[in-house]
């Protein structure tokens, strides 16, 4: 009897995953026929599959630096949150200073508050007061240390038992070392979770890179796609699938490393980021 | 007695040094631009050139007024509320559905997670050229639906545009709703199913007496995440419905803020609608967490 039920929820599951994936299965398809087949039997191929749409979205937009764009964009994310993320997770988490319930405070607020509310502030200041329009830095800025990591990173540096660091402690070691050479290689998994919730923001943002950037050599791909899909997508000979073979490109890297790092992306450790 | 620099820094300075770099940016990118987007919003501000001297009158709650007058602003906090009459229930029942089903099976149980995240993890970018194509007005799912298909076609639809916007981001963003209640389940007492199972609770009454009430501090959070995404419109409708169309009636209240601020060069009559949009969804997160929250 139970097991029977198991199977119907199995069965029923499999049908709502294929009505999830069949977007990503139409862009892939998509993007490799010849002729756009808009029709239901266009969704079966049967031949006449082409790497030509690639090509032709690569004539038309700069593929190769606007991956390189989004590439610099979200490596400097990377870089900045799993550098000062760690050490602002490890202080909130471990140490005791003047001021960490303040940061706390506002740590809380800022999950609440969303980036887009403030982008006119952030705009008039990062491209007005600081003259950072059409640069990395002016692009970076804003999402520079992802609070969502230092969540994770507090929450994994929390379940630590204290014994742990007590001990390191009577041994004579010092704050910097304890972190270095006891709490961070325990918390190695936090890194790959961090890495791919911090790995998606930039990559998949589209509202302030497109706002800071005018320069089309330093917008990056989702930028570059959505441009190419509101102005020009008339002019191509198979506009749809010149656009889902970008739509692929633009995907791939992030469905790639979720794909691979699956069993990091658990509730456990990421409800943390968004309820603190 | 604790020395002096104890109690001014605390018992751990070495903190102050680690938070020190995340401290300054959540004060350059977040509290400072919320106190500029209140000075602005109370201000007639215009961009001018940099370093140029120019006088910026303070107007009282005109910036405001004009803001709560103007149709475009009401239509699109309209729409949004139509976004979320539909984005929110669908998404609790569904993810709460779902992730039950989820915990229960064993088998496949790694690609069915991967399946419904798989939408969370992609660009909106790209997702959204995909939808363009299957309900454009030779689209997939007109050809499907053959004679039954609106007209005028979904995304040029003024009824219909801003329900699409919606059920685009329900599937976007239901796997994360999955994943909290993923989590809020395994917190859920096992022995409370087994009494119930010992009374003769069917498995649907259990699911409402048991597994509801269980999950309901993710439910809080669903809903508060839900209303932070349709506060946060952009992409949707810039992309998908070409620019808030047909006319305005799938504008969200984000992308009439890039209009009006960006576009027409009004700073001051966009940051109150941002301050706006701020002081709703504090009052929505305040009053979900009451409501849902209340025993």
């Amino acid at each position: 009897m139970r097991g029977g039920r198991r199977v119907w929820s199995t069965l029923a599951l499999l049908v709502g995953a294929a009505v999830f994936l069949f977007p990503f299965y139409y862009m892939v398809v998509g993007s490799l026929q010849a002729k756009p087949d808009t029709s239901v039997r266009g969704a079966i191929p049967t031949g006449g599959l082409t790497l030509h749409n690639y090509a032709d979205i690569n004539s038309r937009v700069d593929l190769v630096q606007s991956l390189v764009n989004s590439g610099i964009f979200t490596g400097g994310v990377l870089v900045m949150t799993m550098l000062f993320g760690v050490l602002a997770g490890y202080a909130l988490a471990r140490l005791h200073f003047r001021g960490r319930g303040v940061l706390f405070a506002v740590m809380l607020l800022v999950q609440i508050v969303p980036f887009q509310l403030l982008i006119i502030p952030i705009y008039v200041l990062i491209v007005r007061t600081y003259g950072l329009a059409d640069s990395y830095l002016g692009m970076i800025a804003p999402f520079a240390i992802n609070s969502a990591a230092v969540f994770v990173f507090r929450q994994f540096f929390l379940q630590l038992p204290d014994d742990l660091f007590s001990a390191a402690a009577l041994d004579g070691a010092g704050e910097l070392r304890i972190l270095w050479s006891v709490a961070l290689p325990l918390v190695r998994p936090a890194m790959l979770t961090v890495l791919l919730i911090t790995f998606i923001g930039p990559w998949n943002e589209f509202l302030w890179p497109f706002l800071v950037t005018k320069n089309q050599s330093l917008q990056p791909l989702a930028v570059t796609l959505a441009n190419y899909i509101s102005n020009i997508a008339g002019r191509a000979t198979n506009p749809a699938g010149a656009i889902l073979a970008g739509a692929v490109v633009l995907a791939a890297p992030a469905v790639a490393l979720f794909v691979a790092f699956q069993k990091h992306f658990t509730g456990s450790e990421l409800s943390s980021g968004v309820k603190g | 007695m604790r020395p002096v620099a104890e109690r001014v820094l605390g018992k751990q300075p070495l903190g102050i040094l680690f938070a020190t770099p995340y401290a300054v940016f959540l004060a350059a990118v977040f509290a400072y631009p919320l106190g500029l987007a209140v000075w602005i919003s109370f201000h007639d501000y215009f961009f001018a050139a940099p370093g140029a001297q120019v006088d910026r009158p303070f107007v009282g709650l005109a910036n405001y007024a004009d803001v709560l007058g103007d149709p475009a602003v009401q239509r699109s906090f309209v729409n949004v509320a139509e976004f979320l009459v539909i984005n929110v229930p669908l998404t609790v029942v569904l993810s709460l559905v779902l992730a039950t089903a989820l915990n229960s099976v064993t088998r496949l149980r790694t690609f069915l997670r991967v399946s419904y995240y798989v939408p969370y993890v992609t660009a909106s970018v790209a997702l959204v050229a995909v939808w363009l194509f299957l309900f454009g007005k030779d689209g997939m799912v007109n050809g499907i639906l053959g004679p039954l298909a609106p007209d005028p076609s979904w995304l040029v639809n003024s009824g219909l545009a801003m329900p699409v916007i919606a059920l685009f981001v329900t599937w976007k963003q239901l796997g994360f709703s999955i994943l909290l209640y993923l989590a809020a389940l395994q917190n859920v007492s096992r022995d409370l199913y087994e009494s119930a199972a010992v009374d003769g609770a069917s498995r649907a009454k259990s699911f409402w007496n048991v597994t509801v009430p269980g999950v309901r501090s993710a439910t809080t959070l669903v809903v508060i995440l839900a209303t932070i995404t349709g506060a946060n419109l952009f992409t949707e409708p810039y992309l998908l419905t070409n620019g808030g169309g047909p006319d305005g009636a799938s504008a969200s209240p984000v992308f009439v803020m890039y209009q009006k601020g960006i576009e027409q060069g009004h700073p001051d009559t966009a940051a109150a609608i941002g301050v706006l949009l701020v002081i709703l969804v504090l009052l929505i997160s305040l009053t979900s967490r009451k409501l849902l929250e209340r025993d």
